[in-house]
């Protein structure tokens, strides 16, 4: 979130597109209430009716995977309206930006395209810049190569009609939403979207984000209380655990993955720190060279050196170009090319897509090691449903771990607030954190290469591992303090004017005394001032002081960076750093200095033409991108059909599905298209009761009992159709697998009409296995595809064709 | 953190003493009943947490009886801004993911290739098994350069899934480690 979930409350209108908030955030959707209780709209587009629906003033039904045609029409609409807040696009955006001339876009495609790789050569995806290398503009958004003006002309093809067309929703409903949420391009209004899984689980995730991205900088809703884009994640520590990055593409604080053609360090932070030759660009990533060296430090300890690179030549290079996802993983693993994998508090029997071919991977093992508080069918895979165990090679290790409330640690919200847990109890029986798991069993691989030796053993021998207590158990509080980062050398520093010594061994207080030569170690740059330099753990603070009334609650917790609850704030302000709104007035710049939130930077507003900033600091031109080159399919979003969809041609192009996501091409890897033999349009969700695949909630008699088991929500008029009953057996079938389940009839689905005929969708939710309850039912992800973004692989959960058969 | 008991229980026992003058009696067992787990919550020790589910960061309090030294009571927190201690269905159902639920593992457990059951064993044995499974399988695979002899130093055969379901500094220890490992095919539930 770029804001966080109190903060909701502060809005003028709320469009929740791509989240169920009311069943899956139930205290989230508090305050979205809180928000309309005082006045504020909401407005809630999905493919079915939902409890969060019935709450809102209105809903909207969309076909599922074609949110950029519904959010596209907006931004025509925005534009060609003059309905964009003109200040805030001219200054904090590149919309005045002149295009380099070879940039071109026709029939679906981009300029640079390779059909072969389904890539793009970004060649022709820049700026135009003068002498002194800085990017040419016209703040009178006219120049037709301006961003602005292609952006214009982009949308332009995103007619009513059109659009209307592709996403199954009326005319009237578009324009209905469009009016509402361009109201919010007022400077003194606020509008802010909500999404969650039913936006990042499609081949076009991450642009249907860029998307509404754009709409919100065309109004003005970034940087402001009661704005942003607000992603509603749905696991307790899944912003903590991606800060951190257990993630192939990432190291802590999402520095990149080295890769194989950047054989030194020199070479490596040449190629991670950007340049700026605009003197008003903070550029704050050009101190890239000192966080990296400093989490080399964390990661090595003293043999680390200026003279072996900090042990750079140690970590493991990504193949260029290649990728590592849960989809790769697989995918590999099923080729048998995977012989050992460790699976910490995750299904993927249940969870991954594709499951027929997820279970039959598990099979090639050679081991497998799981860690967590109940059984699940990952772990008990060699004994499924279909699995003869004597065939089965694979050595198995089921590690009991504690629960929660079992240890001590912090733990971040999608707001980023991360708050300190405390111990209450032991956890049963043997089981320990599965801290203490990582801890022990390295312990166990380092002893046995200090004996041994092996290849390359030189990073496990230097790994620095040294965060136990007397008992040998983990302490929390020196894994916590590493990741906050140290002082490894007694360093002169100046602080407000004033020289001072800062002494080896004690707490670094920010990121910004962080060093690229070695004097400082930090285990993750983002949460550096997570302790004062007096050692207090900012995590734990429980003031309840809120001096705006805006509910930012300075004191309690510690959000990253620095403690500032709304990020890119600055931009809350006009060029003189005087609040667009007043009323909610989170920052402002008075006698000389910011007052209120944290800001994005000490530096005066950018009517400062000598000292001042632009406010997007960690862009590296300074303002927000509504072009944005960094995309894999294009800088502007374009609609492309789902990998499986109801439609033979895009009714926008000729490109019929996104030409740059990647294919999988086992033999379990069937798809369908347009097929008569799966004609409807299926997605899949979850419910209050359970979470996720279920894993943990299944094993709990009190929500099983309301949750118990498999269904398909079919519509009033395709059960007619199908001569199916309400709670009647039934079997869902896609190109890949089966789901057995039974048919709820409901009018919380309604046949689209797309393309001048009747489509019909479906849905299921996702949260069962087949291990617990016992004849229950199994995963919904039979039916899925292995098909992922072509910028983050997230898997395509949630638009597919299916049949649905009385059994 | 050990918190003072609350005011608002105390306001609960009140109205149920109150109650407790009409004649249907099932409903004075039942105030009793709340009264003498509020009167065990008094003298309980009292940590906060949060919970394990979404990620709204909804503040719990976990209530220990100091004879047993067991959870017997995990309700919202108050204090808690986010969530004013107001929970939702699986929130409110939090004491079942304690010891008290049957389900819990307290074992580890180890199943040998082509047997058909679960043993039982202990950590060191676990350990030290696993230590000699990973070192054997990244020494036999590792890549230590590429097709165009590029240093790259990683273990392609061994993968690492989850967790966003653990704590901040348990995420870091796994991403310090699987990339002192070698590893590569890293992942976890951000991405599904």
């Amino acid at each position: 979130m770029t804001n966080h979930y109190i903060d909701l409350k502060n809005s003028d209108v709320i469009l929740i597109m791509g989240s169920n908030a009311a069943e899956h955030h139930p205290l989230a959707f508090k305050w979205i209430m809180r928000a309309k209780d005082a006045g504020a709209r909401v407005i809630h587009v999905d493919p079915r009716y939902t409890r969060t629906s019935a709450r809102c003033d209105y809903h909207v039904p969309i076909r599922s995977g074609t949110d950029i045609a519904f959010l596209g029409g907006m931004i025509k609409y925005i534009i060609e309206g003059n309905k964009f807040f003109r200040d805030y696009v001219v200054n904090y955006t590149n919309a005045s930006f002149l295009v380099n001339p070879d940039f071109s876009f026709e029939d679906g495609l981009f300029s640079g395209y390779d059909a072969q790789k389904r890539s793009y050569n970004k060649e022709t995806w820049t700026f135009q810049k003068d002498g002194n290398g800085i990017p040419l503009k016209d703040p009178t958004l006219k120049h037709p190569q301006c961003v602005f003006q292609l952006l214009k002309q982009h949308y332009s093809r995103y007619t009513l009609d059109k659009v209307s067309s592709i996403t199954g929703v009326s005319k009237e409903n578009l324009l209905k939403v469009y009016e509402e949420y361009s109201a919010t391009g007022a400077p003194d209004k606020a509008g802010t979207e909500c999404y969650a899984l039913g936006w990042t689980h499609h081949t076009s995730g991450s642009q249907n984000i860029r998307t509404m991205s754009i709409i919100q900088l065309l109004l003005g809703n970034m940087g402001i209380a009661g704005g942003g884009i607000n992603a509603l994640r749905g696991e307790p520590n899944v912003q903590g655990s991606t800060d951190h990055c257990i993630l192939y593409g990432n190291l802590p604080g999402y520095l990149k993955m080295p890769t194989a053609s950047l054989a030194t360090l020199e070479q490596y932070l040449t190629k991670n720190t950007p340049t700026s030759s605009d003197p008003q660009s903070a550029n704050y990533y050009q101190n890239y060279p000192n966080f990296f060296v400093s989490w080399l430090k964390s990661l090595y300890g003293d043999a680390a050196t200026p003279e072996n690179g900090f042990g750079y030549s140690w970590l493991p290079k990504l193949e260029d170009g290649k990728h590592y996802s849960q989809l790769h993983l697989f995918d590999r693993m099923y080729e048998g090319a995977i012989k050992g994998l460790f699976a910490y508090g995750t299904d993927p029997a249940v969870s991954s897509p594709n499951t027929k071919k997820t279970r039959k991977a598990l099979e090639k093992l050679d081991w497998l090691v799981c860690a967590n508080i109940f059984d699940n069918e990952t772990a008990s895979f060699w004994f499924g449903p279909g699995v003869d165990p004597k065939q089965v090679k694979t050595e198995v290790f089921l590690l009991p771990a504690a629960a929660t409330m079992e240890k001590e640690g912090s733990q971040s919200n999608s707001g980023r607030w991360v708050q300190w847990k405390y111990k209450a109890v032991t956890p049963p029986g043997d089981a320990i954190s599965c801290g203490d798991i990582q801890i022990r069993m390295m312990d166990a691989i380092k002893a046995l290469y200090a004996k041994e030796g092996g290849p390359s053993a030189e990073p496990i021998l230097n790994l620095k591992w040294n965060y136990k207590d007397i008992d040998g158990n983990m302490d929390v509080l020196k894994v916590s303090k590493q990741i906050n980062g140290y002082w490894e050398a007694d360093v002169e520093v100046t602080e407000n004017g004033a020289k001072k010594i800062m002494n080896k061994g004690g707490l670094v207080p920010t990121f910004g005394m962080l060093r690229s030569d070695g004097t400082t170690s930090c285990g993750n740059w983002i949460m550096s001032g997570s302790f004062g330099a007096d050692g207090e753990n900012k995590m734990a603070r429980r003031g309840k002081e809120d001096p705006t009334g805006l509910g930012l609650y300075p004191n309690w917790s510690f959000v990253w960076p620095v403690n500032r609850r709304i990020i890119y704030n600055r931009a809350s302000c006009d060029i003189n750093g005087k609040p667009y709104n007043p009323k909610r007035n989170i920052l402002e710049w008075k006698d000389g200095k910011w007052v209120g939130d944290v800001p994005d930077g000490p530096w005066p507003p950018m009517a400062d033409k000598e000292k001042g900033k632009y406010p997007f600091i960690m862009k590296v031109d300074g303002v927000a991108s509504l072009f944005g080159p960094a995309m894999a399919e294009g800088p502007f979003p374009e609609h492309y059909e789902p990998l499986e969809g109801p439609l033979a041609k895009n009714p926008l192009s000729s490109q019929l599905i996104n030409p740059t996501i990647e294919l999988f091409s086992s033999d379990l890897d069937q798809v369908a298209n347009a097929s008569d033999k799966f004609p409807y349009v299926c997605t899949t969700y979850s419910c209050t009761e359970h979470w996720c695949s279920g894993a943990l909630t299944r094993w709990q008699a009190w929500l099983l009992e309301m949750q118990p088991e498999l269904y398909v929500e079919i519509s009033e008029e395709l059960a007619r159709e199908l001569e199916i009953a309400n709670g009647s057996k039934v079997k869902v079938s896609s190109a890949r697998g089966e789901a057995a389940c039974i048919a709820m009839v409901t009018k919380r689905f309604k046949p689209f009409t797309i393309e001048g005929r009747t489509v019909h969708q479906v849905g299921l939710p996702f949260n069962y296995g087949w291990l617990y309850p016992e004849d229950g039912s199994d995963s919904t992800n039979f039916l899925t595809p292995t098909v992922g973004d072509a910028n983050t692989f997230c898997p395509e959960y949630k638009a597919f064709m299916v049949n649905v058969t009385r059994r | 953190m050990e918190l003072t008991r609350r005011g608002f229980l105390k306001l609960s026992g009140a109205v149920g003493a109150s109650s407790a003058l009409g004649l249907n009696f099932k409903p004075v067992n039942a105030y009793a009943a709340e009264l003498s787990k509020s009167n065990r919550i008094k003298s309980s020790k009292q940590y906060t947490t949060i919970c394990a589910y979404c990620s709204c960061g909804c503040g719990l309090i976990c209530s220990v009886d100091n004879l047993t030294g067991k959870i017997f009571n995990i309700e919202g927190d108050p204090e808690n801004p986010i969530n004013e201690g107001a929970l939702c269905a699986k929130g409110a159902g939090f004491f079942d993911l304690t010891e008290a639920n049957k389900h819990r593992l307290t074992k580890v457990r180890y199943r040998a290739p082509y047997s058909d059951k679960w043993e039982e064993k202990d950590w060191d044995w676990a350990f030290s098994r696993i230590a000699r499974l990973v070192k054997d399988t990244r020494d036999k695979d590792f890549v230590t350069t590429n097709a165009q002899g590029r240093l790259v130093n990683r273990t392609e055969s061994i993968a690492h899934l989850g967790s966003s379901n653990i704590d901040n500094e348990e995420c870091w220890l796994i991403s310090q480690s699987v990339r002192a490992m070698g590893l590569v095919y890293i992942d976890h539930q951000a991405r599904v």
